[in-house]
């Protein structure tokens, strides 16, 4: 019979020079807050950090300012009308999150999908993709003191993207698209030729990005080193997407789940080897060039068809009593839904599960010893959307 | 030679910059709003009530169903029926809403309200220019102010109108011919009535789930 | 490695423990494993390094309030006939009450096995605040990713995690003492006025404000319409 030994819990400590730095002269700590209000912090996010002199020893965030209570307010909405909150969660990637909880709805009543409306999912995912790299990796120079120049290319590329949401969906942002068994509307006409002709455009912007700044030294110097997350800790502590493939994870959802189509496309999942702040944003950069490479193959293969399961209807849905958990590879990590249907028009439990919220697990880990400059390029690269930590 | 990464980057910008006098695609800014970008056919922002004809009173689409209240996400519609009843666009008598408010500053173009109607009243507008200064009652648009003509929703969406139209023109034209079957006098022969039997309509838009 | 072999292994290897199987009707078959709150961490440390589950990738409670079932069934009873008292099988409505209870449910994955989701289950004794009911283990000395996720259940839903390293509130403000995801949560009476109020909101506004708003929201609907 083989042993079990019980774990330790964890106990964050500063680094040994700190703490006795700190610990002989106690006045030297500041405590102080960062956030909510803060140009950096991505949203109403606050840390509260103690420092010795510029060094960070102590690290504890604050949110629930966006709390919305989100998981209640779908307790009291039927299954579509939930739809329109999920895109309210994430609010730059919405097209990922209405197809996480359409395809957990449609895991637990068991509805098909037809093949267009697979592709097109595929092809709205993957462009969203390259708005949440793209507005990632410009916010992230932004915040290193880029003054927004890297922000607004990245912008103008977003864009186009967004026009085509525009003409897709009816909205730039809350799109509201997926249906559970498809689409709400299929493409008009033109919409694919434009689609094809963005993402044949979107190398030389990435080329153009990378010519900027992957040789900068301001950057590098920044970047290199900083904010380093282990392999074991990022396992532990259920980091997922790219932040964790920085660390060397294979998991990519896309290739584990193999949910949707995703199994018909050629496409590889970027590793990094130092899990540092370098590599987190090297991979965002090397994950938008496969997503162009998806995009391509979807565009080129996208067949005739209906867009929605014949079978389904606007109102009156109401799945048999069950319970599923779905997941997909959203652009900053697992995103899932848990939903229990007690067979009445709502949902009896839903609850969403943020990959930017347990990212931040880590955080203090990543920031100790660290100045608090770096703190600010850590956070961003940790990539977090406070409609999606706090619901 | 430090600095080689910086100055290669500043060489992209600079290239950037002078590109922009001559490449469309690098000088991206709209003047707004004395520049505007051509609307997209497809956008969305507000609902609005869809009439037939001249008269927004007498030509509204809307029968005052309540499914677009109820399936409302947020609960941004607020419907009254009316007593009396009045002919609709096929010309069955059909309630129409006494009070049919939208609150504006709870709405999220969600779209849901369009996607359940069943007699295409209720479409989405582009309209975003609607600055009030009175937050409340400013921003809780009524009947009147939610009507707009048929020939209004051809502007804005010309695909989707032309779709709706094509829809009720054929709707219009088999309730035309159920009435003209049904006012036609007894035919003698049992084939004539099998015919006449077969084109009577199911009722269709008359009912509201 | 199906559900009943896992359970079967772990009766083997910690014994004492009480799992149970929950079937799941819907079509995406995940089945749970509920596990007893004494045995749990001994249980999910089995399980991560001997199973290689080391991704607790979900945390999140569930409030089940209790319910009365009631059935149907038929009793033989004695009743008066025509010809005296005779056996005859009656209709009765049986009335069994389940108490109501918390549950967390730990949804598990393997890196290395790339094997789908294991949904793990704890269920508290009862659903009274703040006492002995409401108290379970913390799986964070297991995953550290159940820290924040912990916490928000405690904040959530009331559940206190014995050897939570940091138990305090999450997405609420620290002075909150209600449980807002609990089916039985009633929102605080902190109403705010709002002219164009309609419905319910309206008749809450006419217990507030017994005096009608003025002129300048003249329009007000007052049930009747344009």
């Amino acid at each position: 019979m083989s042993t079990i030994t019980l774990p330790t819990p964890p106990v964050l400590n500063p680094p040994a020079s700190l703490e006795a730095s700190a610990s002989e002269n106690p006045e030297r700590l500041l405590e102080l807050s960062l956030g909510p209000q803060h140009p950096s912090t991505h949203g109403v996010f606050r840390m509260n950090v103690v420092l010795d002199g510029e060094r960070v020893v102590r690290l504890k965030p604050v949110f629930g300012y966006l709390h919305r209570n989100h998981e209640k307010i779908a307790e009291n909405e039927t299954y579509l009308g939930n739809m329109p909150y999920t895109d309210r969660l994430d609010y730059i990637c919405s097209l990922t999150n209405n197809w996480a909880y359409a395809l957990a709805v449609e895991k637990l009543a068991g509805i098909p999908v037809p093949e267009r409306a697979e592709y097109l999912r595929v092809i709205t995912a993957e462009l969203t993709r390259l708005l949440n790299h793209a507005a990632l990796v410009g916010f992230l120079l932004q915040d290193m003191g880029a003054s927004g120049t890297p922000l607004m290319y990245a912008f103008r590329e977003r864009e186009k993207i967004l026009d085509l949401f525009e003409a897709l969906t009816g909205a730039r942002m809350m799109c509201n698209y997926m249906r559970f068994g498809g689409c709400r509307v299929d493409a008009p006409a033109g919409w694919l030729d434009q689609a094809r002709k963005v993402v044949a455009d979107f190398p030389k912007f990435l080329d153009e990005f990378e010519k900027l700044l992957v040789s900068n030294e301001i950057l590098m110097e920044r970047t290199q080193g900083v904010g380093v997350l282990s392999r074991e800790l990022a396992i532990s502590s259920a980091i997922s997407g790219p932040m964790a493939r920085a660390s060397g994870l294979n998991y990519d959802i896309r290739k584990v789940d193999c949910y949707g189509i995703y199994p018909r496309f050629s496409f590889r999942v970027p590793l990094g080897s130092h899990g540092d702040v370098y590599d987190r944003y090297m991979i965002r950069i090397l994950e938008m060039r496969e997503s162009l490479k998806i995009l391509e193959q979807a565009l080129r293969d996208i067949p005739e068809g209906p867009i929605l399961d014949p079978k389904s209807k606007p109102r009156g849905f109401r799945p048999k009593p069950g319970e599923c958990y779905g997941r997909i590879e959203a652009p900053k990590g697992e995103l899932g839904f848990y939903l229990i249907s007690d067979g009445s028009p709502n949902p009896y439990r839903y609850r969403v599960r943020p990959p930017s919220l347990i990212n931040l697990t880590v955080l203090e880990d990543l920031c100790l010893g660290h100045n608090v400059a770096d703190v600010v390029v850590i956070l961003g690269s940790v990539d977090i959307v406070l409609g999606e930590v706090d619901r | 030679m430090i600095g080689t990464g910086i100055l290669k980057g500043l060489a992209e910008t600079a290239r950037n910059f002078f590109l922009s006098y001559v490449s469309k695609d690098r000088l991206t800014t709209v003047q707004y709003p004395e520049q505007r970008l051509p609307q997209i056919e497809a956008a969305r922002n507000f609902p609005f009530l869809v009439y037939d004809g001249a008269e927004w009173d007498a030509g509204m689409r809307c029968v005052a169903c309540q499914i677009c209240e109820k399936e409302c996400p947020p609960k941004c519609i607020f419907i009254e029926k009316s007593k009396d009843k009045k002919p609709d666009a096929v010309g069955k008598p059909q309630f129409y809403p006494a009070r049919f408010d939208i609150d504006i500053s709870v709405c999220m173009s969600c779209q849901i309200c369009v996607e359940v109607c069943p007699f295409d009243a209720i479409k989405m507008d582009v309209e975003f220019d609607l600055p009030t200064d009175d937050r409340f009652a400013g921003l809780m648009l009524d009947r009147h102010k939610l009507s707009k003509s048929n020939e209004y929703y051809h502007e804005i969406h010309p695909t989707e109108a032309t779709a709706v139209d094509t829809a009720l023109d054929a709707e219009r034209a088999k309730a035309a011919a159920a009435k003209a079957a049904a006012a036609a006098p007894k035919p003698a022969s049992p084939a004539a009535t099998a015919a006449s039997a077969a084109s009577t309509p199911k009722p269709t838009e008359g009912e509201s789930k | 490695m199906d559900l009943a072999t896992i359970q079967s292994e772990l009766e083997v290897s910690v014994p004492g423990c009480r799992l149970q199987i929950v079937d799941n009707p819907s079509p995406c078959v995940q089945h749970s494993l509920v596990v007893d709150a004494e045995h749990a961490v001994l249980v999910a440390t089995y399980l991560q390094d001997f199973l290689h589950f080391d991704y607790c990738s979900n945390v999140t409670g569930v409030d089940w309030l209790p319910k009365e079932l009631s059935e149907k069934i038929k009793v033989k009873k004695t009743v008066d006939g025509p010809n005296g008292p005779e056996e005859k099988e009656v209709d009765e409505v049986r009335k069994t009450s389940v108490p109501g209870y918390l549950e967390v449910v730990y949804h598990l994955f393997s890196t290395t096995d790339r094997t789908g989701p294991l949904p793990l289950r704890m269920r508290t004794a009862g659903r009274e605040v703040g006492g002995e009911a409401t108290l379970l283990p913390s799986l964070t000395p297991v995953w550290r990713s159940c820290e924040f996720q912990e916490r928000e259940v405690y904040d959530l839903f009331g559940i206190h995690f014995e050897g939570h390293p940091d138990l305090r509130r999450l997405l609420m403000w620290d002075e909150f003492t209600d449980h807002p995801m609990r089916r039985d949560y009633v929102d605080p009476d902190d109403y705010e006025y709002e002219p164009t109020a309609h419905d319910e909101v309206l008749a809450r506004m006419r217990q507030h404000y017994s005096t009608q708003p003025g002129p300048a929201f003249g329009d007000l609907p007052q049930g009747g319409g344009q």
